[in-house]
């Protein structure tokens, strides 16, 4: 029988770059293929060609051995081709309903919705798939795992049956991972056949049937999980061996660096966000904060970055109340921050990789001297940045948004780490990179604690705060669980306190140590 | 922060910057295509402006060649009015030329200079008003109050300029000058600080300065300020304070047009070498990183906002003291409502303003040419300027009417923020 789908010899350029470079993919019926590589590798690119946003330079694509034309979406769409993006496309102040049939929306007489029997068919779909969604809550409403089962559902409503699904675990917690999983299964056990793009290993081998690594636009292999190891992907994906582990000595804690107490900030809306925290990081240590997104974590650093004004309690750094201080003395205290949305706020996107680099130090001496910016010396300090920091860029004067997130995230950090400094901030700083990427960020992170200086790590991967942290701190509900030893932390008590339960082995520290 | 050590080995160099010509060539491209496309279209107009040429393509069928040929006449006659009325004659002028040369008789030589002096002068305000709203978009500021602060800027040249007396050139002028930038300035200022506290939307606001400033400008033009006589005039400004005239009467060429180029000059190098500029990019660019980067968006605001009402109230300032010389109650004719679609077509870019408004006053000198030598309504040039308008704002019809393809653009200019932000 026929492949549900093959791309043969699909080759896409863009100025100055190969995307796809002679590419073929088989897609079996009823199979999970994941399509695994780094950012930039060509993965996305593929999957638009596919969808008919791009058309391929050269090559054929053969849906059930006939070969096929996609010129645009709605082509892929009759031919039973769906993609779910890695950002939702969903009408928030819609129902689930709303959402599945905009765009097909099924009509009784005339111009008038066809509302009951299109929930009653989302209903029985739901039932069959397996996937518990109420067709009359509105999306705004539901959470990011359900969402996206919306999302899958609209898919299913139109008849897809090869379902490609874009970075789909990027937004969920572990358990959604799990639960996103058994409607994976589901879904292919029915006879769709299913396009998993990831970067992340663990998933890949956990569900995929079939492996199929780019990189640079080019396949390297395919494989299965059963013959692999994570250590042998990684190093098709990055082409040379990475390790997946980080080493570190054991940490030498100095002087208190950063002290929190008591401190209390509101969210956006006014609400209390973040509720009497107290710690503190000594130099030459990380402390890892742990915690399902949204517990107060990007309101916590906020205040202690100067971002948003605090309405209680109080931050010191190196003994200095800067509590109410504006973010720009906070950094002249030697802080560095890396921010947890590195386009909105680490990075000016229309800017040179140069400008980039000079972002909150422009003003200061050798790259201005009064008030007159020193052209020359941001250009030498670009260019060394580059080199020591291995930012890919074709040059420093290339705008950041044409970087990729791995080397747009190495801007901010060469940015952060060329200056002096004894207090690094550190929030999500690999979310959404590649394997490659974060294993350079955390070799510099680890770098920079053995150097003395005091580390805040944010993040909501456990395994980073195991790998990194020296101590580790669980926020729930805008409070500190408790603050452990790493060594003494495993996942399941982690996991435990970033659920809001206390169990009676889990010893709180209290706020200080 | 630390020095970036000079390292002992071979310090690597910054690369070579883009080769100029092709930077230029991108940068023109689009513009030049959106211009092109505008006149040809225009040429619609103009063929249809005329009853005659209209009733001979009623006749189309029975005599094809004879409409086309009247049509073509036409526009035959009407961009060269427009070119004539905008350039001069090139013939003329070097026989002007060889006649002042070897007569020493110039007044065949000014009179063939007439149109390219009225391009020039009708430039120079737009120049001013122009780099004004660039300088806000580059700050991310939508100034639509420039035409104000030119009414206020002109408001307080002219107070300056008549009621003054006896002081010498050196010290007049100079102070008319910093009147009219200092006036708009404050006039703009205030809607920055309404931006900067209260959040208030800078286009509502300045649109409700511009009325304040028409009414406080009828208001002192027939109370106040009012000369003698029955006209709502000012008194004439002081010689004094008079922006030295560079060429012969009736040429009407002043030293302001000079004056603009180095207002131009300075607003390039305010916002690309200076950290003030900087700032002021950044916050236009994305006022979250220029948060996190320690930068007072508050503040750049208000700087911006005060800077951009400066320019606007020179391009008054110098229509003042270079041209009229005396402020009447519809002294401006639009320049600072022109102001937003030269700052469109120039990419609030200094160098790309000064063409654009080149190009306005060009417009707008052989439109009167047009109307006199080819009897095409006047109107007809702002159909042209409204529909480069049209095509400079979506680059991507241009693209797919000429088949250009899209070149990632380095540093993308941002124009102006959403309504809310």
């Amino acid at each position: 029988m026929a492949p549900v789908l093959e791309l043969r010899n699909i080759t896409k350029r863009f100025p100055g770059v190969v995307a796809n470079d002679g590419v073929h993919l088989t897609l079996e019926e009823g199979e999970i293929h994941a399509l695994l590589g780094e950012n930039g590798a060509g993965k996305t690119t593929l999957m638009n060609i596919l969808y008919g946003l791009y058309h391929a330079d050269e090559g054929e694509i053969l849906v059930r051995g006939q070969q096929v034309d996609i010129r645009s979406p709605s082509d892929a769409i009759a031919l039973g081709i769906g993609m779910v993006h890695q950002h939702f496309m969903l009408v928030p102040v819609m129902t689930v309903t709303e959402n599945i049939i905009l765009g097909a929306e099924p009509t009784r007489i005339g111009p008038f919705l066809d509302r009951r029997n299109a929930a009653k068919r989302i209903r029985e779909l739901s039932r069959t798939y397996g996937l518990d969604v109420d067709p009359d809550a509105y999306v705004k409403d539901l959470p990011v795992g359900i969402q996206q089962r919306v999302e899958i559902l609209k898919l299913l409503y139109r008849q897809a049956n090869i379902l490609i699904l874009d970075e789909p675990t990027a937004v969920l917690t572990p358990q959604e991972v799990d639960e996103f999983f058994e409607v994976i299964r589901t879904l292919v056990a029915r006879g769709n056949s299913v396009i998993f793009i990831s970067h992340k290993l663990k998933e890949v081998m956990t569900i995929a049937d079939r492996i199929t690594v780019l990189r640079r636009g080019k396949v390297v292999g395919t494989t299965t999980p059963a013959e692999t190891t994570e250590a042998e992907l990684a190093a098709m994906m990055v082409g040379r061996t990475v390790s997946l582990t980080v080493e570190k000595k054991p940490a030498e804690p100095g002087d208190v660096v950063l002290t929190v107490e008591n401190l209390h900030v509101l969210d956006e809306r006014g609400e209390p966000a973040v509720r009497g925290v107290s710690f503190d990081v000594r130099a030459g240590e990380i402390l890892g904060i742990a915690g399902v997104q949204g517990n107060g974590q990007t309101e916590l650093v906020e205040a202690i970055t100067g971002l948003r004004a605090p309405v209680g309690g109080r931050i010191r750094i190196k003994e200095v109340d800067v509590t109410w201080s504006s973010p720009r003395h906070i950094f002249e205290l030697g802080t560095a921050h890396i921010p947890e949305d590195r386009q909105r706020d680490g990075l000016v996107l229309s800017y040179p990789v140069r400008d980039n680099l000079v972002l909150n130090t422009y003003y200061h001496p050798p790259f201005a001297v009064g008030f007159r910016v020193q052209g020359e010396v941001i250009d030498r300090h670009a260019v060394r940045l580059v080199q020591e920091f291995d930012i890919r860029t074709p040059s420093i004067y290339t705008p950041v948004s044409h970087l990729s997130g791995g080397n747009q995230q190495k801007v901010i950090v060469a940015r952060e780490f060329s200056r002096p400094i004894d207090l690094l901030v550190a929030s999500q700083p690999t979310r959404g990179l590649d394997v490659g990427s974060i294993e350079y960020i955390h070799h510099r992170l680890i770098e920079k604690r053995d150097q003395g200086c005091a580390v805040l790590l944010v993040s909501s991967e456990l395994d980073e705060i195991l790998a990194l942290s020296d101590r580790i701190a669980v926020m729930y509900e805008g409070q500190i669980m408790a603050i452990l030893p790493a060594e003494e932390a495993t996942r399941e008590q982690l996991g435990l306190l970033m659920a809001g339960v206390r169990p009676e082995t889990v010893q709180e520290e209290g706020g200080r140590t | 922060m630390t020095a970036p050590e000079v390292a002992v080995e071979a310090q690597p160099q910054p690369p070579v910057r883009r080769a100029f010509w092709r930077q230029a060539f991108q940068a023109l491209l689009l513009p030049v295509l959106a211009i092109v496309t505008a006149l040809l279209l225009s040429s619609v107009f103009i063929i249809i402006s005329d009853p005659e040429v209209v009733a001979l393509w009623r006749e189309i069928t029975v005599a094809p060649g004879v409409a086309l040929a009247a049509s073509w006449e036409k526009l035959r006659l009407a961009y060269r009015a427009m070119l004539e009325g905008g350039l001069g004659n090139p013939a003329l002028i070097w026989q002007g030329f060889q006649t002042w040369v070897t007569t020493g008789d110039a007044t065949q030589l000014v009179k063939s200079l007439e149109a390219i002096d009225r391009t020039l002068v009708y430039s120079t305000p737009y120049i001013f008003a122009g780099l004004a709203v660039a300088l806000g978009f580059r700050c991310g500021l939508f100034n639509i109050g420039a035409e104000g602060q030119l009414f206020v800027g002109a408001l307080a040249a002219t107070y300056i300029g008549y009621s003054i007396k006896g002081l010498p050139l050196v010290i007049h002028l100079p102070l008319a000058l910093a009147a009219g930038a200092a006036a708009g300035a404050v006039w703009a200022a205030v809607a920055g600080v309404l931006k900067a506290y209260t959040g208030a939307h800078e286009v509502v606001t300045t649109i409700m300065l511009n009325y304040i400033a028409f009414r406080l400008s009828d208001f002192l033009l027939t109370g106040p300020m009012k000369r003698s006589g029955f006209n709502p005039v000012s008194p004439p400004v002081e010689e004094s304070a008079w922006l030295p005239k560079l060429a012969p009467d009736p040429l009407r060429f002043h030293s302001g047009f000079f004056l603009a180029l180095l207002a131009a000059y300075f607003v390039y190098w305010f916002l690309w070498k200076t950290t003030w500029g900087f700032e002021i990019r950044t916050v236009g660019a994305n006022p979250d990183a220029a948060r996190y980067a320690g930068i007072s968006i508050a503040r750049n605001y208000i700087i911006a906002m005060a800077l951009s009402g400066a320019l606007a109230g020179l391009a008054g300032t110098s229509e003042i003291l270079g041209v009229n010389r005396f402020m009447a109650q519809a002294f401006s004719s639009g320049y600072g409502f022109d102001s937003i679609a030269l700052a469109l077509l120039g990419k609030s870019h200094p160098t790309g303003v000064v063409l654009a408004s080149l190009l306005w006053g060009f417009l707008r000198a052989g439109a009167t040419r047009m109307q006199s030598a080819a009897g095409i309504p006047i109107d007809i040039v702002q159909i042209v300027q409204g529909m480069v308008i049209v095509f400079v704002a979506a680059p991507a019809l241009v693209r797919f009417i000429w088949r250009v393809r899209a070149v990632q653009e380095e540093g993308e200019t941002i124009f102006t923020r959403g309504w809310g932000a």
